[in-house]
């Protein structure tokens, strides 16, 4: 990552870049579900699946849902304290 | 379709714009020096940046543009919506925070931080100019669309309406006039939305929206001796369609065959006199206006039948409005042109006809023109489909007037939540625009001739000051994006090509009024190129500059942050050949052909017509192989 050695915040900032990753990785699987049902059997999304809705509207409605969730879920991640210097770093 | 514009309708459209304009001067007054002009000296709260993000990010295109073609084509244009709330989640997890600690003013400051090379500072200015040209004309069009029907303004005139406000509003107090005017649109957008959807949900479906159309049984004009059919010959030949001829008034009609008679079409009619050269323009067979012995389109958009029969449903709540749609049959518009050529006259004639479609038809992906190729088992237009949906994700972090907001916030953890408070925001409105577009399909006033009228004239079917509050609302849309990207425009020549490129040494001053120069300069661009490309479809517009925005910038970014061995050679080519192969493939496309030359299609060379799923693999490879073949930053460090 491009981080400043010399910054004194480095380790936070690599810490939160690794957060940023993972949530990106969940993030990036959902959205491909969606294009590989959207291309490969679009028929699927007709289907209703929540209170008479069908799988495109829940998907679409979720995949922007979702992404409000990892974003609110990163910013708590960043906001904790980090563990003094030495410690191990806690796993997301 | 003619649109009448009350005194009420442009009173509340000028006092709108006219506070919008009055709060952003008030609030943007003091910005003096260059770090004021091109960042509001940082100093910008992150909830009101968050805002701004909104303001800035829903543009013309969002707004206008996916509601009409959801209103038109049903689940499409949502994809849409899909894929440019998907792109802040690249620009949140990968790119917001990197980029704030690099840079200053500019995209092309984080790229270089760690090279200081002319030809970087170059490159990106460049690929800035490019992406934020390209987004300027279609918002440019969609104002004057816009202006056009509300205030009765030529297309021109709209245009040069809007540049002229953007113009003074960026000259005037820079980054801080733009973000206000873009908080306030922002908020305006998204609460004014809210409140019409819960109109929609209110009024529910009804089957008695919309102007009434005949059907006639197969028997109905030979049987009639008030109407002639008229001869298939030519260009009508072999047509589902035939042309009737009234007896009493002489007004021709035409109508679609169906399977148990006719039904009513509505047409745009262009008649070329080849001896004289001049044109005239019948609708629905007459001369357009709303006298005697003229006629214009009626408004459309209807569910033809509810389940159970019923005629109107009442409120609805949310998951009522989608399952009852899934249960209906809506009357969708389709369109042929039919050109029919004589010694003298050239006639061209469009005919809009009703193409009833079952609800839970439309509310999947595949049914739009667009991508109709999803339904099918072809494997290029898939391609496509999923290469633009690659460009939307790619694109948003690499749009440069986006980037620009990073830095008018204090820090990296205020570059954070912002970005958050954006992607609710734009989220939020996004949703909103599924129930604004079904709600249009099915709301009556549809023009069937313009698909980017579709949600303000869903609010006319609400009355008139609803109609104007969503017009005007439209209209500071357009100013919000349009500022944001002449500030971007600004920063990177004034900033990245003077004062870095060519190394002009200027005072705090200069650069300020440098940026102001600059901004009048692309105002009155944007202004010629928004009349020019007047016919041009929004929406395929933004298309373009996200493919050339995610192509060009998002590999030297990404591999910027995350590859160590990238050098400044490796990021200058990613650059070029980004910006340039994207450009070329999109110049060669098909839907260039159509649209832009006026060729056919079909001698495209291209197979699909959004480069992303190509152009941005191609960066990442042209960055690779440039900084392998070039020395190692340590290297040149120590030399």
């Amino acid at each position: 990552m491009a981080v400043d050695p010399q910054s004194s915040n480095a380790p936070r900032e690599q810490r939160n870049a690794r957060y940023g990753l993972i949530l990106f990785a969940v993030y990036l699987a959902l959205y491909a579900g969606f294009m590989a049902v959207s291309t490969l059997s679009p028929r699927a999304m007709a289907a209703p699946v929540l209170l008479g809705i069908n799988l495109a509207i829940v998907y679409g409605f979720g995949l922007i849902i979702a992404a409000l969730v990892l974003a609110l879920i990163y910013m708590a991640l960043c906001g904790r304290p980090m563990p003094s210097a030495g410690a191990p770093e806690d796993k997301p | 379709m003619i649109y009448h514009s009350s005194s009420i309708a442009i009173g509340i459209f000028v006092t709108f714009v006219g506070l919008v304009l009055g709060l952003s001067f008030y609030l943007g007054r003091k910005a003096k020096s260059a770090q004021g002009y091109y960042t509001a000296h940082g100093e910008i709260h992150w909830f009101v940046n968050g805002i701004a993000f909104a303001g800035d990010y829903l543009s013309a295109a969002s707004f206008l543009g996916i509601c009409g073609m959801i209103a038109f084509y049903g689940y499409d244009g949502f994809l849409y919506s899909i894929g440019y709330l998907a792109g802040w989640v690249v620009a949140l997890f990968v790119v917001a925070e990197p980029l704030k600690r690099l840079g200053r003013f500019t995209f092309a400051d984080a790229l270089d931080k760690q090279f200081n090379s002319r030809g970087i500072k170059l490159a990106a200015a460049i690929s800035t100019l490019v992406v934020s040209i390209f987004y300027l004309i279609p918002q440019m069009v969609g104002a004057g669309a816009l202006v056009k029907p509300l205030l009765g303004f030529t297309h021109v005139q709209g245009v040069l309406l809007v540049g002229v406000i953007v113009v003074t509003i960026v000259v005037t107090a820079g980054m801080v006039s733009t973000t206000w005017v873009q908080f306030i649109k922002g908020s305006l957008l998204v609460i004014f939305c809210s409140v019409l959807v819960a109109m929609i949900l209110g009024r529910g479906f009804s089957t008695e929206s919309g102007h009434k159309f005949r059907s006639l049984p197969l028997n109905a004009f030979t049987a009639s001796t008030e109407m002639t059919l008229l001869p298939a010959t030519g260009a009508w030949k072999d047509k589902l369609f035939v042309q009737v001829k009234d007896n009493t008034t002489g007004v021709v009609s035409v109508w679609r065959k169906t399977k148990t008679g006719f039904s009513e079409t509505q047409t745009v009619t262009e008649i070329e006199d080849l001896a004289t050269q001049t044109k005239r323009k019948l609708v629905n067979g007459q001369p357009q206006g709303h006298g005697p012995g003229e006629g214009d389109l009626f408004p459309v958009g209807t569910i033809s039948k509810l389940p159970g029969g019923k005629t109107a449903t009442g409120p609805l709540s949310i998951p009522e409005f989608f399952s009852t749609l899934s249960a209906s049959e809506v009357i969708l518009w389709g369109n042929e042109k039919i050109t029919q050529k004589s010694a003298t006259e050239v006639v061209t004639t469009t005919v809009y006809y009703q193409k009833p479609t079952s609800g839970s038809d439309i509310l999947v992906p595949g049914v739009s023109p667009t991508f109709s190729g999803l339904q099918k088992d072809a494997f290029y237009p898939k391609l496509d489909f999923l290469s633009l949906m690659l460009a939307l994700f790619c694109g948003t972090a690499s749009l440069p007037h986006i980037l620009i907001r990073y830095y008018t916030v204090k820090d990296e953890a205020a570059v954070r939540k912002s970005t958050v408070v954006g992607i609710a925001s734009i989220g939020f409105f996004y949703v909103l625009t599924l129930f604004l577009g079904l709600g249009a399909m099915t709301g009556g006033t549809l023009d069937v001739t313009n698909t980017n009228m579709a949600a303000p004239l869903l609010a006319r079917s609400f009355g008139e000051i609803p109609f104007a509050v969503i017009s005007a609302i439209a209209f500071t849309t357009v100013l919000g994006t349009v500022s944001g990207l002449i500030m971007a425009a600004s920063g990177a020549v004034a900033h990245d090509i003077l004062t870095n490129f060519f190394a002009i040494q200027m005072s705090d001053h200069h650069k300020v009024l440098a940026g102001k120069w600059v901004a009048v300069a692309v105002g009155i661009i944007a202004m010629v190129l928004g009349v020019l490309f007047e016919k041009m479809n929004v929406s395929f517009l933004v298309g373009w500059a996200f493919n050339v925005a995610a192509s060009a910038n998002l590999p030297a970014l990404v591999m910027l942050l995350f590859w160590r061995r990238t050098t400044k050679q490796g990021i200058t080519w990613a650059i070029v050949v980004g910006m340039l192969s994207s450009l070329a493939w999109i110049l060669l496309s098909a839907e260039t052909y159509k649209n832009v030359y006026n060729l056919d299609p079909a001698l495209s060379i291209m197979k699909f017509s959004q480069p992303a799923i190509v152009t941005i693999p191609l960066g990442f490879l042209t960055l690779i192989v440039a900084s392998l073949l070039s020395k190692p930053r340590e290297q040149v460090a120590a030399a």
